[in-house]
């Protein structure tokens, strides 16, 4: 099913007019889910993200603007109508009940003519417990499950009532690492095998670009860019979307662009640019740094960390917006006697922002 | 080896440490529970005698060997102990569930909705623990009386159904329920009404069991409202029943039948209390521990 938002705009009204200002939460929003794709609500705490999934359920309603799932307006319909499947960050499973009766909780309140009999019931709920894999717990109670099995009863109970829209809060925050990576491959699994239209709201970039179709890059209620992930990592619109996607984080300098070349104080680390002469800041991504001795970046050289694969070449620059620069290289060749370390750079890893608006220069 | 003998020398010290420890535990509360139970015996013991071995043991005796039923059949015909009985089960189940839903809904109230005025109201609330029950009773009696009310199970049950406390205990036991599972029941389908008895209810499930049997066993002893009430002894519980039968029933001379009596008012609530031993103590466990 596809989702629209229209102009979603939600204001908390402040508790103390003569001190506070009122909070706009979600800021003017106009986006469209296609039927079936998992999307990724992506933003800093605090910036709406959670507030947008609440919209979309109906736990919470707009101040202004309005919610369409395919052609119907569902902005005035209450949460227990509009057929959503929530996975809350903690999961808010009814202790009192188990696995099962859980899952079945939401088949039992349907009424009128969409009650089930109960036989059925029991067949959906086993149905997909037995998707989500915890068909051997269904007679346990919350309380006896590890955060994993809890998290896939909670996807259960959301999916048991084959609800047109699938929300997830902040799902894999309470999961151990390995865990995390585990279950985000399940929930798209488990997706790709239901098409649920899905929504899953997070803070975790990494989360977001590994498993969503598309991702929406948010900061203080508003959309800064919204786009496949691999897409907006290669092309953010602006500063905020840059440093926010990847880690390593991009690495930031101060800098101006002067007759068709990017200068990094007085050095031109990369030319053939077409734009006006400006200060600028110019995102240098990790690994779009190539070591090379007569490179034209030079940099103080802090210490070397192994990866693995790769090495971590930590290092200070003077023009720098943060402490320490940080780039990958596979070359793991070069001596590092001296305090200096040179760099060339890739050209399509390398962006400039206008110092003044932080918006994305696009050269040529 | 020498390490190993050692550590069982120290075992073996522990485990004799633990076992006088036991010991004088189990002795000491084996005092206590014969210091409690004693009475109990007691009432049993000289229900079941005949009031003529009762009357010729100069010397009480600790048990009888000519156990009688007697007292029993007396207490139930002689004297209009069952009317008694059942006036008090009216009182009883009435009063308590009625308190019960004043309880559940006004600490759902209380706890989960928002109204003006609502924590104004709740601090009234509280304020009126502050007032002595004894205070009450005199207004209540006036109030009840002015109502016409005097012997009615109506003038006998309404001062007792809205426990301040109690619902103050409820409202602060709904309030740990997350608010996540509110939104959860929300988008799952269910009207506030349906997320009280459907989700809240059955995890309050223990706090209210214990309101409950707490209130059953209050109603059930209570002695100084209906004493106050009722004059008309078919209004009589079996508290001030008790104390009538022993005025004008048996007469204050036959102990065996007044025990009889007292034995079977005393057995509703030894009956609950086994049914719901471990509720009430799960109940006042949570209570304990979360405040």
């Amino acid at each position: 099913m596809k989702v629209v938002l229209q102009n979603l705009t939600k204001i908390y009204p402040s508790r103390n007019k003569k001190t506070d200002s009122d909070v706009i939460a979600v800021n003017d929003f106009s986006f469209e889910i296609a039927s079936g794709d998992l999307v990724g609500l992506l933003g800093p705490s605090g910036c709406g993200k959670s507030t947008a999934l609440n919209l979309i359920c109906g736990l919470q309603s707009p101040t202004s603007g309005s919610i369409f799932f395919d052609e119907d307006d569902v902005t005035a319909v209450p949460p227990e109508r509009r057929g959503v499947g929530v996975v809350f960050q903690n999961y808010a499973l009814y202790p009192h009940l188990t696995v099962k009766e859980n899952i079945l909780f939401p088949l039992q309140n349907l009424k009128g003519p969409d009650k089930i009999p109960k036989q059925d019931m029991l067949n959906r709920a086993n149905e997909v417990a037995g998707l989500v894999q915890i068909a051997g717990l269904m007679e346990r109670k919350p309380s006896e499950l590890s955060g994993g099995q809890q998290q896939r009863v909670a996807i259960a109970r959301a999916l048991v009532k084959m609800p047109r829209i699938l929300l997830l809060d902040e799902p894999f925050s309470n999961l151990d690492a390995r865990l995390r990576l585990q279950t985000r491959e399940e929930l798209r699994r488990i997706q790709r095998q239901t098409q649920i239209t899905t929504v899953f709201v997070t803070h975790d970039q990494e989360e977001a670009m590994s498993i969503s179709d598309t991702i929406i890059v948010m900061r203080d209620g508003k959309i800064e860019q919204i786009g496949k992930p691999q897409q907006v990592y290669d092309n953010p619109a602006n500063l905020f979307v840059a440093s926010f996607l990847g880690t390593p984080p991009i690495n930031v300098f101060e800098g101006h662009v002067a007759n068709g070349s990017a200068y990094i104080g007085n050095e031109a680390v990369i030319s053939g640019i077409n734009a006006e002469n400006q200060q600028v800041y110019i995102g240098i991504r990790p690994e779009g740094f190539i070591l090379n001795r007569q490179g034209p970046l030079k940099c103080e050289l802090s210490r070397v960390e192994a990866m693995g694969r790769d090495i971590s070449i930590v290092s200070k620059h003077s023009a720098s917006a943060s402490s320490i620069v940080r780039s990958i290289c596979s070359e793991s060749d070069i001596s590092f006697e001296s305090e200096q370390v040179c760099f060339s750079l890739k050209p399509e890893k390398v962006f400039l922002f206008s110092k003044e608006t932080e918006e994305r220069i696009t050269s040529a | 080896m020498a390490n190993q003998s050692s550590f069982e020398k120290l075992n073996k010290t522990a485990n004799a440490k633990k076992k006088a420890a036991n010991a004088i535990i189990y002795a000491l509360l084996s005092f206590w529970a014969v210091m409690i139970l004693f009475p109990f015996y007691w009432m049993l013991l000289t229900s079941i005698k005949s009031y003529s071995s009762y009357n010729s043991e100069f010397k009480p005796m600790l048990y009888t060997l000519k156990p009688t039923i007697d007292n029993y059949k007396l207490a139930f015909t002689a004297v209009p102990l069952s009317r008694y009985f059942m006036n008090t089960l009216i009182f009883t189940i009435s009063a308590t569930s009625l308190m019960l839903a004043i309880t559940v809904f006004s600490a759902y109230a209380f706890a989960k909705l928002n109204f003006k005025g609502k924590s104004f109201a709740f601090t009234l609330f509280l304020a009126l623990m502050m007032i002595p029950n004894e205070l009450v009773i005199v207004t209540n009696f006036v109030t009840i009386t002015n109502l016409g009310m005097r012997n009615t199970y109506l003038g006998l049950v309404l001062p007792s159904i809205a426990s301040v406390f109690y619902i103050y205990l409820l409202k602060e036991n709904f309030e740990q329920i997350p608010a996540e599972l509110y939104y959860a029941a929300k988008v799952d389908g269910t009207s506030d009404l349906a997320y009280l008895f459907k989700v809240m209810i059955p995890i309050c499930k223990p706090t209210i069991f214990t309101i409950a049997i707490l209130k059953a066993i209050e109603c059930w002893n209570s002695y100084v409202w209906p004493r106050l009430i009722t004059d008309d002894a078919n209004y009589f519980v079996v508290s001030n029943g008790i104390q009538e039968i022993r005025e004008n029933g048996f007469g204050r001379e036959n102990i065996p039948a007044m025990m009889a009596a007292v034995v079977v008012i005393s057995v509703p609530l030894i009956i609950l209390y086994f049914i719901f031993r471990k509720s009430i103590m799960e109940g006042v466990a949570h209570g304990g521990t979360k405040g």
